[in-house]
């Protein structure tokens, strides 16, 4: 996955969500991505997070907390 | 096996409660009010002789065969146009009744030929049955007078009224010198296909049936259903390949497998020859309709191009090499395993078809996620309905539609929006049609003037015509007027809906820039239209939505199926006969493809492969430890692909390589991957990238399941065996094993029981109590034994149904200076889909390119003239298309289909996606149309792999 189409694909889930206010949107674009996103797409998303989510919707970078990281990617 | 005949009952079935008890023959009979005569008598097993009746039709009472007496009335009415009356006496049979009817056999045999031994209608021709039933034994008129049987008349002049044989259309003829013009075929034309393209012409003597305007049957406004071949008592409509081949001898009932309509067909055949398919009356989705490929177009499934052996080769640029099954499986098997050593476990998966029995696609997913150890698993319906059933799961609780089909004849309103069901989804929107002749209304919302905006005899009260890409902007229009014209129901809302979230939702939508005439600059809809269009829906009686890809192929796909949702509850539109929302689905089993746990999230019955119950009642039954993690989607595939992560693919069933968006970005993605194994009828665009091919079978040789639209769970049979000789569920399992995960199945039946076993919704499945029933809707459990027609009666799945909050978000695919026209794409009735089986038919009679359709203004400012080649561009590649100029088109945007691989419809399109699904965004594109006086690079490109990367090795004679 490149890093725009990462970012697009984040910030279209908080565009939609933030129509239900901010702390929801948080929680549901967190639920969203944990529900949806194989543990590679997860773990760069998380990667980018850590390194300060430049790009993405604040929603996003305030559900970074929530979004599951995971283990181990491909044993 | 035998030849199945459904009864004839001679005129349709009343609707009444109130009962009618009368006499005919002296046997009492007790049948709903307004039933005729004819048809009570048949369900006392009598045959009135007629001709110009039959129950797919209206009483007519033009052939005067049909004649009864009774006691008390003067004269011998019509019994198909005699209702019933309590307590008449009817006699079915007199001297005189039979003197009447000899007198009209005379009359008719008297201009018809009498060429029976040779006729293709001998052996099912009624008015032969009825020259017997009466006992005609002589003609005493003779043929030398005025005639339509013979070319010249007995003085060798030329006869004015012979016309010659018809021919034109590829699957039928007609001959007018058999005709007995007892209208059957202008009524069925009429009546049950809705098209109106026949008519009687001229009067007395001088009627004749005429196709259009006198016209060919090809160049006439005909469809070529077959409903008026279906209807015809002779041999004046013919099947070419009754006429070829002769009667069938025996048949087998199956299910379609075009779209999502799922037409259940008679096969009628010749040893295990197929003669002809004709529609089933008692099929629950069409109830004796067809359409043009359903009827028609099976002839690819004998195309010479078919591949009946297994195939491998090393590179995709080595020619293929025809092995046994066993090398080709073993192949198979260790490519994967080998490739998972290398790059791990989650570097291969797999794709399941849409065009596969529930059976065979089940057996896929199970292999990937038993075998293959990982949940890599996605369908041809992320490319569709995915937004559906995220839409529909977050608002009622479950994705399914809410209907059967039949529901529409109890609609005032219908609502269509972005669906085409005169060319997509044929019978239903034939159907429809019925509907609005009787009264319906019917507000489009389309970007196109679709047939349904204007046809002979439906208009729509109001067309939405929307700006593609605004479709939530719309709905959110109409729910704004309303809720702010205090339009809604609100006792439905409070019985059934959560009362925190219709609170938010209700703020949110009441807010001024949500309101039509706010909303007019982003939508190009005039508010005024829009305002009339939502208080039609919320106060014309039962409002029902049916919608199809133009709602769920956006960026806001998901959002747009919500806000449906949304408006159904407002309006109190869910939950009862006459209403609902209605996915149209594109194929045969995109429905089942996805109950069968397809999504790489979910197992079937829609249920999260993160559930740890559900997960290890899956681990307990399949003996094996499973992944709790989601796996990728289709478009995630090809990114991990490209990036270099993913490197293995089982594809049963799909042309990814042509269907889905971005070309250039699906081929990198194939050719970065070092096994592709395509499970398919045909080389097909995807195989050229493929290095290990599997030969699948066609429908008719086929046992097993397909789900429609309708949720209606269909016995697809075994019509002649498999050509490859293996079922495809068979082959499946055999890669499994030799995966090193052991899988058998004895037949397709102990699949569906184990899907049974495993899936609430199926519980009570089963091929014994399908062959029973008929067919089934899901959910079919303990709760409902025989099935659901209707989902959310008294209350939704869910619980209390969520309104949700429907932001307008524009997509980032904007027109711009270089790219100012928008391009939507879609199928049309003749051709389906990427064409790989139409296209091998006599349907190209029809359709023999994809042309771009251009509004006639965009088209004169470029010098486009009708029939130019012109190049399209986008931001993503070109291609080249016939340009095609069309008032169905608004000013600035243009249209094309994407059923040839050489036009490279998709090659335009892009990667934008749905927020929720990915489902791609195909129904926006900017792009830019100019002349062209050349090939695009991308024909070139693809003439030279159709030679290069489909070349199969000649055989070597063994030592």
């Amino acid at each position: 996955m490149q890093q725009h189409d990462m970012l697009r694909m984040a910030n279209q889930i908080a565009a939609f969500f933030n129509g239900s206010g901010p702390e929801l949107a948080v929680k549901d674009a967190a639920e969203h991505i944990n529900k949806f996103w194989d543990p590679h797409m997860r773990a760069a998303l998380v990667a980018h997070l850590d390194k300060g989510g430049e790009g993405l919707d604040p929603t996003i970078v305030k559900a970074a907390g929530l979004i599951r990281r995971p283990k181990t990617v491909n044993a | 096996m035998t030849l199945i005949k459904e009864t004839d009952y001679g005129t349709p079935q009343a609707a009444s409660e109130k009962m009618v008890t009368l006499e005919i023959d002296g046997q009492q009979i007790t049948v709903p009010e307004g039933t005729s005569i004819m048809r009570a008598a048949m369900e006392l097993g009598t045959k009135v002789p007629k001709l110009c009746a039959t129950d797919m039709l209206d009483a007519f009472g033009s052939c005067r065969l049909c004649l009864v007496e009774i006691e008390g009335r003067k004269g011998t009415p019509a019994s198909c146009t005699t209702p019933v009356a309590p307590c008449i006496k009817v006699r079915t049979q007199t001297d005189r009744l039979a003197r009447l009817r000899r007198g009209v056999m005379e009359l008719y045999i008297s201009d018809h030929p009498l060429d029976c031994l040779t006729c293709a209608a001998n052996g099912d021709c009624e008015l032969q049955d009825m020259a017997g039933a009466v006992g005609l034994r002589e003609v005493r008129y003779g043929y030398e007078g005025d005639n339509h049987v013979f070319r010249n008349r007995a003085d060798g002049s030329r006869n004015i009224r012979w016309q010659p044989k018809d021919d034109s259309n590829p699957y039928f003829t007609f001959d007018p010198a058999k005709c007995i013009v007892c209208s059957r075929c202008v009524r069925a034309c009429e009546e049950v296909q809705g098209t109106f393209a026949l008519t009687i012409d001229g009067r007395g003597f001088d009627s004749h049936v005429s196709a259009g305007m006198d016209e060919g049957f090809l160049d006439s406004e005909c469809v070529s259903c077959g409903a008026c071949v279906q209807a015809c008592p002779t041999a004046t409509l013919t099947e070419k390949s009754v006429i070829g081949m002769g009667q069938p001898e025996h048949s087998v009932v199956t299910t379609c497998a075009y779209c999502g309509v799922g037409c259940s067909f008679k096969a009628e055949m010749k040893g295990d020859q197929v003669v002809r398919m004709v529609p089933y009356k008692d099929g629950g989705a069409n109830e004796g309709h067809s359409c043009v490929k359903g009827r028609f177009a099976w002839g690819y499934t004998t195309h010479k191009d078919r591949i009946t052996s297994p195939m491998i080769r090393e590179r995709i640029t080595d020619p293929w090499r025809e092995v046994s099954w066993d090398e080709a499986i073993g192949h198979a098997a260790a490519r994967f395993r080998a490739i998972q050593e290398k790059y791990g476990r989650t570097s291969i998966g797999g794709i399941t078809s849409s065009r596969c029995t529930n059976e065979e696609v089940f057996a896929v997913q199970k292999m990937i996620r038993a075998a293959f150890r990982n949940n890599n698993v996605d369908t041809c319906a992320r490319v569709c309905h995915s937004p559906t059933g995220y839409g529909l799961s977050r608002t009622f609780g479950t994705s399914a539609g809410t209907q059967d089909f039949r529901s529409v004849d109890e609609a005032d309103v219908l609502l269509l929006i972005g669906a085409n069901p005169t060319d997509a989804h044929p019978v239903f929107g034939s159907r429809m049609k019925r509907r609005i002749r009787a009264g319906a209304k019917l507000i489009v919302a389309d970007p196109r003037k679709i047939d349904l905006v204007e046809t002979a005899h439906v208009k729509a009260a109001h067309h939405l015509q929307l700006r593609p890409g605004t479709n939530v902007a719309v709905i959110n229009a109409l729910a704004h007027v309303i809720m702010t014209e205090g339009l809604e129901k609100r006792d439905y809302i409070r019985e059934r809906c959560d009362a925190a979230e219709f609170a938010r939702w209700e703020a949110f939508i009441r807010e001024e820039r949500n309101s039509p005439e706010a909303l007019e600059p982003v939508t190009g809809v005039p508010a005024a239209e829009v305002r009339a269009a939502a208080r039609l829906f919320a106060t014309g009686g039962n409002g029902a939505i049916y919608y199809g890809l133009g709602v769920t192929e956006h960026s806001q796909g998901s959002t747009m199926v919500m806000g449906m949702a949304n408006l159904a509850m407002a309006t109190g539109n869910v939950g009862r006969n006459g209403v609902g929302v209605n996915p149209l689905r594109g194929q045969n089993n995109v429905q089942g493809s996805c109950d069968m746990g397809s999504f790489p999230h979910e197992f079937s019955g829609y249920r999260h492969v993160g559930d740890d119950t559900v997960r290890r009642m899956f681990e307990t039954v399949w003996r094996t430890a499973l992944d709790g993690e989601p796996g990728l989607r289709i478009p995630n595939m090809f990114d991990a692909a490209i990036e270099g992560s993913y490197k293995g693919l089982f594809v049963q069933g799909e042309d990814i390589a042509q269907s889905d968006p971005n070309t250039r970005h699906v081929d990198r993605a194939l050719e970065s991957m070092e096994c592709v194994v395509v499970q398919d009828l045909f080389l097909n665009e995807t195989a050229a990238f493929a290095h290990v091919f599997l030969p699948g079978t066609s429908f008719l040789e086929k046992d097993g399941t397909f789900t429609n639209a309708e949720r209606r769970i269909n016995r697809v049979r075994m019509v002649k065996a498999p050509l490859q000789g293996k079922h495809e569920w068979q082959a499946v399992a055999e890669l499994a094993t030799a995966m090193g995960y052991p899988m058998h199945y004895n037949d397709a039946s102990e699949i569906m029981d184990e899907i049974a076993a495993l899936t609430p919704t199926f519980a009570g499945v089963s091929f014994e109590k399908l062959d029973l029933l008929g067919s089934i809707q899901w959910p079919c459990n303990d709760r409902a034994p025989e099935g659901t027609p209707l989902m959310h009666i008294g209350g939704f799945v869910r619980g209390p149904g969520r309104f949700v909050v429907t932001e307008f978000v524009p997509t980032e695919e904007r027109t711009s200076r270089s790219f100012p026209l928008i391009l939507t794409t879609g199928r049309i009735l003749s051709q389906y889909n990427v064409g790989a089986q139409t296209r091998r038919t006599a349907n190209v009679a029809w359709h023999t390119e994809d042309l771009l359709d251009i509004h006639p203004h965009d088209a004169e400012l470029r010098g486009i003239e009708d029939g130019a080649m012109v190049s399209v561009s986008s931001r993503v590649g070109a291609t080249t298309l016939r340009a095609r100029i069309s008032d169905r088109m608004p000013q600035g945007v243009v249209y094309t289909t994407f059923h040839h691989p050489v036009s490279g419809a998709n090659v335009i399109t892009t990667e934008n996606s749905d927020w929720a699904t990915n489902c791609p965004e195909y129904k926006v594109t900017a792009v830019q149309v100019s002349l062209s006086n050349q090939p695009s690079g991308w024909r070139r490109e693809w003439e030279e792999r159709e030679e290069e990367n489909k070349r199969i090795a000649p055989m070597v004679a063994a030592e």
